[in-house]
């Protein structure tokens, strides 16, 4: 059975760069109406982060930007892949963070040795982080209520805590001379050390920017080789037949929002274990820029990878805009326009797949061409049309790999054997 | 959304209990109106927290139920169409970037007209996603919302920052729409001032909200009756809901599905974008980045809070805007007056609910009201972090309490292809 379709898979990677180019032709009118040069503001971008000059300093600090990104759209991907909208990574990253620097920072955990503060740390941020989108998930299940309102208010709230603990009363010092309230430095031996990447510059690499991509493969492994994995897509993408095959939902948004929550935990740490050393009030917390870069980068762990780069290239590398003249929140329009044009431009792509599959299932099997000319073209877009022109004539040889069929779904019923589990996910990721 | 699929299907859960058309008449709202007043005296007696009941709290509460208020009825709009608009906030967000800068360039009613207008382009861009790209409604929403922010911040980088007092992140000072009185009710001054029981109560409130509206206030509070009735009493409205009820009978009898869709979510985003107005030229009179701070959001709980009915909406924008009031006017004395009465009402709450028969519902609403009168007992005031959160609090524990009484269109958020069947 073959994996890669390159007739689907083209459009899919044909519509992340229609995307892009849409975006710079977005921007570049928009700097245009405004009478700046959009090629010289894209060369000082480029120039500033990969030139002979600042090239190896800048880099680095997009790798190091990308991974709290790559964390929080990991987080944000768990719950698309079935269908669940956590927007609460933003709460729950500040409260998993606040909890784990204080903690750490605490002095009756002085005896126990650094590394271990550093793992009892990623625990707690983790633990709290999922605590904060349980209380999401527990409304969900039991009183019904739509996690993406839930979670909006619970960022809100997250918001108000981490606020209230973090001030000199409570979790919260003042360094000497400064205004800024932060948590107590971490002692140095619960530091993560950076590595060098570039020649020519102090810049280090985040150590952590190795757990977010360890993070990334057990995602990957979680999601696509997995019982649970499997169980989670089939929930987000045909609910009714996931359950009817034995899926207990409850269970499954349960676990999906620890999980997210659980990733969401430890979006702020990269930067606390590797630089800051202490939890700030300006530590970021990234719900909306999880989101996007999971929208961008389909919820596969590579693509999101690839997403976060180009998102943390573009917020790192406007610096030298303000030297132009030019404002170098075109970056945020650029980052908008983006997420918005890869969206509609996977669902183009959907669809055109959507249709040359019906006409190559058309071609092997005559009966079904008949049926499938006889649909009109809006018709036979949906899905579960096509299902049926799939199934009732079974194609031949020819025919594409893989159906839509719904059937299908009925087959890892069994839980011992899950039969190739990437069959029916692929299909209709565009769906998540 | 499809997780809300599974939860719905879930074998051996409980069946959809049926839906009591139950209708509040005018007796029993203005008894309860009338109650609630009472209420309110009797712990402004008690705890000596003036303000709860102050004019000027009663005006700021006006003045931040508008804003609220709008976004919600933009997402009503939207809704009954049958498209989830998170994108409100984004909305908003040009609204009040258009709102200023309209007022800026041709004059007040110029800033109302581009408020709106900016809202609408927002919804525009929302309807063309969602409706003829069929774009997931919550990820359009999220990416409309990141957009607009961007877009403001270019804006008002390109617009203000060249204007004397302006810069990039806010504008110069925003000409004001008039603002009206009701002749003779600022003669109750002395009467509120006086802090008699319900007497000074009701002068405070009358004065808040009768004296020095903005005529933008007078539009918003008009627009809640005139969607009520353009929504249910015209065949226009009929419509445009039976595309958020059921889109392919709707489009069996011949209506347009994707055009009733277009109208409502562009609506949807005109509202909106006049509430971003509201706070740029009435509530603020300057444009300053982050002035919506999560409002869209709210409006969006404001209108499940109401049910996705107009009248239900405004009655949750007011209480969002009373507590959002509150923590401006000695927040963390006011919010801790009233934990008083939180605290009587879910022990009557509870009472009720023990009496009705459902005896775990009212043992935890007994114990929250324990908790409750303890801590009213045992502090002076809120932490002003926590004041902030009220509105977010309410709407969850709302949610919390009431989301399975609620009922939204049937079709809300559902993509929708013609002929799609």
């Amino acid at each position: 059975m073959r994996r890669w379709d390159l007739r689907r898979v083209l459009p899919m990677i044909i519509a992340p760069l229609a995307a892009l180019v849409l975006a710079a032709l977005v921007s570049s009118a928009a700097l245009l109406i405004s009478g700046k040069d959009p090629l010289g503001a894209f060369s000082a971008m480029f120039d500033y982060a990969f030139g002979p000059d600042s090239g190896p300093d800048v880099t680095t600090e997009i790798l190091n930007k990308a991974t709290p990104y790559y964390l929080a759209a990991l987080a944000v991907a768990i719950g698309f892949r079935m269908g669940l909208f956590n927007i609460g990574v933003d709460g729950q990253s500040r409260l998993g963070i606040l909890a784990a620097g204080a903690l750490g920072a605490a002095s009756f955990l002085g005896v126990v040795p650094g590394p271990l503060r550093v793992v009892i740390m990623i625990i707690v941020a983790m633990a709290v982080g999922a605590a904060w989108a349980a209380v999401a998930a527990l409304l969900k299940v039991y009183r019904g209520v739509s996690e993406v309102i839930s979670t909006i208010m619970l960022n809100f709230i997250g918001g108000a805590i981490f606020a209230y603990l973090l001030t000199t009363d409570r979790l919260g010092v003042k360094a000497v001379g400064g205004e800024i309230v932060s948590t107590p430095l971490l002692k140095s031996d619960s530091w993560i050390p950076g590595v060098s990447v570039f020649a020519g510059t102090a810049n280090k690499l985040f150590g952590f920017a190795f757990i977010a991509i360890a993070c990334g493969i057990a995602y990957w492994f979680l999601v696509g080789r997995t019982r649970f994995g499997f169980d989670l897509r089939a929930t987000g993408l045909n609910p009714s037949a996931a359950v009817a095959s034995g899926v207990n939902a409850k269970r499954m948004v349960i676990t999906t929002m620890l999980l997210s929550g659980g990733v969401a935990g430890l979006v702020a740490l990269p930067e606390v274990l590797g630089r800051d050393h202490a939890v700030t009030t300006s530590t970021p917390a990234l719900g909306f820029t999880g989101i996007a870069i999971a929208l961008l980068g389909r919820n596969n762990p590579v693509g999101i990878a690839l997403a976060a780069l180009l998102w943390a290239f573009l917020d790192v590398s406007n610096l030298p805009l303000d030297l132009l003249d030019i404002p170098k929140e075109i970056v945020t329009i650029m980052q908008g326009v983006t997420v918005l044009a890869v969206v509609v431009a996977y669902e183009l792509a959907a669809r055109v797949g959507r249709r040359q599959q019906q006409r190559r299932v058309g071609a092997a099997t005559g009966e079904a061409a008949i049926v499938t000319l006889e649909i009109p073209a809006a018709l036979a877009a949906k899905p579960g049309v096509e299902a049926v022109s799939a199934t009732v004539e079974r194609p031949g040889p020819t025919a594409p790999p893989d159906s839509t069929a719904p059937p299908d779904m009925s087959a890892p019923s069994d839980p011992s054997a899950p039969s190739d589990p990437t069959v029916p996910g692929k299909h209709r990721e565009e769906q998540s | 959304m499809t997780a809300d699929t599974v939860l719905a299907s879930t074998p051996g859960g409980m069946p959809a209990a049926p839906v009591r058309a139950r209708r509040w008449s005018t007796p029993v709202i203005l008894l309860l109106v009338a109650a609630g007043l009472l209420a309110f005296s009797a712990v402004r007696v008690i705890t000596g927290a003036d303000d709860i009941t102050s004019s000027g709290a009663v005006r700021a509460a006006l003045a931040l139920a508008v804003p609220i208020g709008l976004a919600g009825l933009g997402g009503l709009w939207s809704e009954r169409a049958g498209v989830v608009n998170i994108g409100l906030e984004g909305m908003m967000i040009l609204g009040t970037w258009g709102g200023a800068w309209g007022a800026l360039t041709f004059g007040a009613w110029g800033g109302i007209i581009a408020g709106a207008m900016a809202g609408a382009l927002g919804g525009l861009l929302h309807a063309v996603a969602t409706v003829t790209f069929n774009v997931d409604h919550i990820v359009s929403g999220v990416a409309i919302t990141i957009l607009a922010f961007g877009l403001a911040r270019f804006l008002s980088s390109l617009t203000f920052a060249n204007m004397p007092g302006g810069g990039d992140t806010q504008s110069p000072s925003v000409p004001d729409l008039p603002r009206i009185s009701l002749p003779g009710v600022s003669a109750l001054d002395g009467v509120e001032s006086k802090h008699w029981f319900l007497v000074s109560d009701m002068a405070g409130i009358l004065r808040g909200l009768l004296t020095d509206v903005s005529v933008l206030t007078l539009i918003a509070i008009a627009l809640v009756p005139l969607t009520f009735y353009l929504l249910w009493r015209t065949s226009f409205g009929l419509r445009l809901r039976s595309c958020g009820e059921n889109p392919q009978a709707a489009e069996t009898l011949g209506v347009n599905v994707y055009r009733y869709k277009y109208y409502g979510v562009v609506v949807s985003g005109a509202l909106a974008g006049l509430g971003g107005a509201f706070l740029s030229m009435v509530a603020s009179s300057i444009y300053r980045e982050g002035q919506t701070a999560g409002r869209g959001y709210i409006g969006l709980a404001t209108m499940i809070f109401g049910n996705w009915r107009p009248g239900g909406l405004a009655a949750g924008a007011v209480l969002f805007g009373y507590t959002d009031a509150l923590q401006l006017r000695r927040g963390s004395e006011s919010v801790h007056a009233l934990l008083l009465l939180i605290a009587v009402i879910l022990l009557a709450v509870g009472v009720w609910q023990i009496v009705r028969g459902t005896r775990i519902a009212g043992l935890v609403s007994i114990a929250l009201a324990a908790v409750v009168s303890v801590w009213y007992f045992t502090t002076d005031q809120i932490p002003v972090e926590f004041v902030q959160a009220v509105p977010y609090v309410t709407t969850l524990v709302v949610l919390a309490l009431a989301s399975q009484r609620l009922r939204p269109p049937a079709a809300d958020g559902q993509p929708y292809r013609r002929g799609g069947g």
